[in-house]
């Protein structure tokens, strides 16, 4: 042992030094623990675009397509039901679509691509459950309005273009994923022109 | 020979020096009533939990595949398997009973205040990683409340503006609720969050021990070695480790050691709390449906959302809060808010009379408005939101809150009656 004096700078230094390289490696021996709680390639695998046939579908039928786990409504709307989107905007939360729920090619009225088609992520936007669909006595939930999606959970409305009522729980209209027509029968859900 | 082995032990390693600090010669206060059970009464379900939890872990699979069957498999094939299960599932339920109580005991006596404010603190923190506990216990056996309760509160998150849809994602592990997110509960479940409850309730104890137990009369058993304090007979009884008397600077008046009077009386308490929690077990396993709701015995199923979604009753105080505010980023806000008062108390409350004994008839009145809103919103957040229902559980809500608002405004000037010099 010497007997040099103190060197209070020099100690001062080295014990930053030490603080700062120690605190950068704990950060980074933290990176693997943070990031193996991301979804591992297999999840992101299964979370890839699905098709689905409507050949068969009838004009007022929903059909239901498993995307990344979640309820992917296909509903063929006849013209009565399109007829009654104009109907009843003023009872609606956000009638022109302006939160970004869905693709730009989804903002009107209909809220999809081809009008009689309707694709939408079957997911309350509150907190997650599935709503009902009601296709013919929906007037019960809302006066004048004949078909629409109605959630058990908390009780949101939504019309037949997933466009959310007022004063319910939900705050924005249903979501609209992603989508594309391959053929006139073939739907490709996950994925369109902008997203290849 | 025995002798010499204690010695050498006691030499290297302490243990009768810290059974008596904290056991033996540990001064609890001699005027404990029956709210002073639910403490221990904690502690014994904690133990409860981790042997149960641990005998279910060597049958239960966790995986979206197999939980649910493995579950039914505990039920019905393992022997005594209903029984572990019933045990640690109506061991969670107990859980909260006994540590809303010990809560409770501790606003009516003032127990938070000065110097106790880190001691409710550490017991906050210990409540908010026993809902986490239970809430990632819940998705365990993979049943439709299950699935869909976890949907809800992880949501919840997602409200956050701009990082709430990666959180959610980061804490799913998936775009939806999947085996990834069932098996990192299941991990944090046993392991994770155990641990971090073992250590708090030892840094509770230990911050107990260093101020020394309330009592309901909310006044100090260590008082200043002045030469005024006069002792009675039966305190010269006893002697307390000199740790407690700061080395003859205090002295300590109306205590008896923690060790036999309160191990004893406490056994009394665990007797009692037995008799119902095995008629719970044995008649009265699923609590009427709020303590193994029953969608839950339905497997889960990401497409089907049952007709209502409640959480457990536990939960439900607060989430009755969530869903009063029409917003959903408020609801979140409040339903934390409600919690962060409670933790806050010790700085809310102003006053320096501790127990409801010798405070204002007002404060006596404000804190049944806490219990009655507490009840309310609790049986409000079981019953589906709507009409008057929500209405209701707003105006708990304001009343809930209210009771933190009034406190801090009348607890500064506060008429309060004179206080006792010993324990009455």
């Amino acid at each position: 042992m010497s007997n040099a004096p103190v060197d209070h700078g020099r100690r001062r230094f080295l014990t930053i030094a030490t603080s700062v390289v120690g605190g950068v490696g704990a950060v980074g021996a933290a990176v693997p623990f943070v990031a193996s709680w991301m979804p591992s390639e297999k999840a992101k695998q299964a979370g890839a675009a699905v098709s689905a046939d409507i050949s068969k579908l009838e004009p007022g039928q929903l059909i239901r397509v498993e995307w990344r786990g979640k309820p992917v409504w296909i509903v063929k709307r006849p013209q009565a039901m399109l007829d009654e989107l104009a109907t009843h905007e003023d009872k609606l939360r956000d009638p022109e679509s302006e939160v970004e729920q869905q693709p730009a090619y989804a903002q009107n009225r209909h809220r999809s691509k081809k009008p009689e088609i309707f694709v939408a992520v079957g997911i309350c936007t509150h907190l997650g459950c599935s709503p009902t669909y009601i296709a013919n006595d929906f007037a019960a939930q809302v006066e004048g309005v004949s078909s629409g999606f109605f959630c058990p959970c908390h009780g949101s409305k939504f019309d037949m273009a997933g466009r959310v009522f007022q004063s319910v729980p939900a705050p924005t209209n249903l979501q609209i994923p992603p989508y594309m027509f391959i053929d006139d029968n073939t739907i490709l859900i996950g994925e369109d022109e902008g997203t290849a | 020979m025995f002798k010499n082995l204690m010695s050498w032990i006691e030499y290297r390693l302490p243990f009768m020096e810290k059974m008596n600090l904290h056991v033996m010669q540990y001064p609890a206060p001699k005027n404990f009533n029956f709210w002073y059970f639910f403490g221990s009464l904690a502690m014994l379900v904690l133990v409860n939990q981790i042997l149960t939890g641990i005998w279910l872990t060597m049958n239960y699979e966790p995986s979206a595949e197999g939980a649910f069957a493995s579950v039914e498999y505990i039920m019905r094939d393992v022997d005594y398997g209903w029984l572990l299960r019933y045990m640690h599932s109506t061991g969670a339920s107990a859980f909260f009973v006994v540590v809303y109580l010990h809560m409770l005991r501790g606003m009516m006596y003032g127990s938070y205040q000065k110097p106790r404010e880190l001691l409710w603190i550490f017991g906050m923190l210990i409540f908010l990683v026993l809902m986490a506990e239970a809430f990632m216990g819940y998705l365990l056996p993979w049943g439709q409340m299950s699935f869909w309760g976890a949907q809800v509160i992880i949501s919840i998150f997602g409200v956050i503006p701009g990082i709430g849809d990666d959180l959610t994602l980061w804490i799913r592990g998936d775009y939806v609720i999947s085996g990834a997110t069932l098996n990192r509960f299941f991990a944090l479940h046993v392991i994770a969050l155990p641990l971090v409850l073992v250590i708090l309730v030892f840094l509770h104890i230990m911050a107990l021990h260093e101020v020394g137990s309330n009592n309901p009369d909310g006044i100090d058993i260590k008082k200043d070695n002045d030469g005024t304090v006069e002792l009675t007979e039966a305190d010269k009884k006893f002697t307390f480790h000199q740790y407690f008397t700061r080395g003859g600077k205090k002295v300590i008046v109306d205590a008896i050691p923690f060790h036999p009077y309160y191990t004893v009386k406490d056994l009394v308490g665990v007797a009692g709390f037995l008799l119902v929690f095995a008629w719970v077990i044995f008649f009265l396993p699923e609590g009427g449906g709020y303590f193994l709701e029953p969608p839950n015995f339905e497997a889960a199923n990401p497409l089907k959302t049952p007709a209502h979604i409640a959480p457990v009753w536990y939960f439900t105080p607060f989430y009755a809060i969530l869903r009063a505010v029409p917003d959903q980023l408020f609801g979140a806000v409040f339903m934390f808010l409600a919690i962060l008062a409670l933790a806050l108390l010790p700085w809310i409350d102003r006053g320096s009379v501790r127990s409801i004994r010798y405070r204002s008839g007002l404060h006596t009145a404000n804190l049944i408005n806490f219990c009655v809103s507490f009840v309310a919103l609790g049986v409000l957040g079981v019953l589906p939101a709507e009409g008057i229902y929500t209405l209701l559980a707003q105006i708990f809500s304001f009343t809930y809150f209210g009771f933190f608002v009034l406190l801090w405004f009348y607890s500064k000037n506060e008429k309060t009656k004179p206080l006792p010099v010993r324990l009455t």
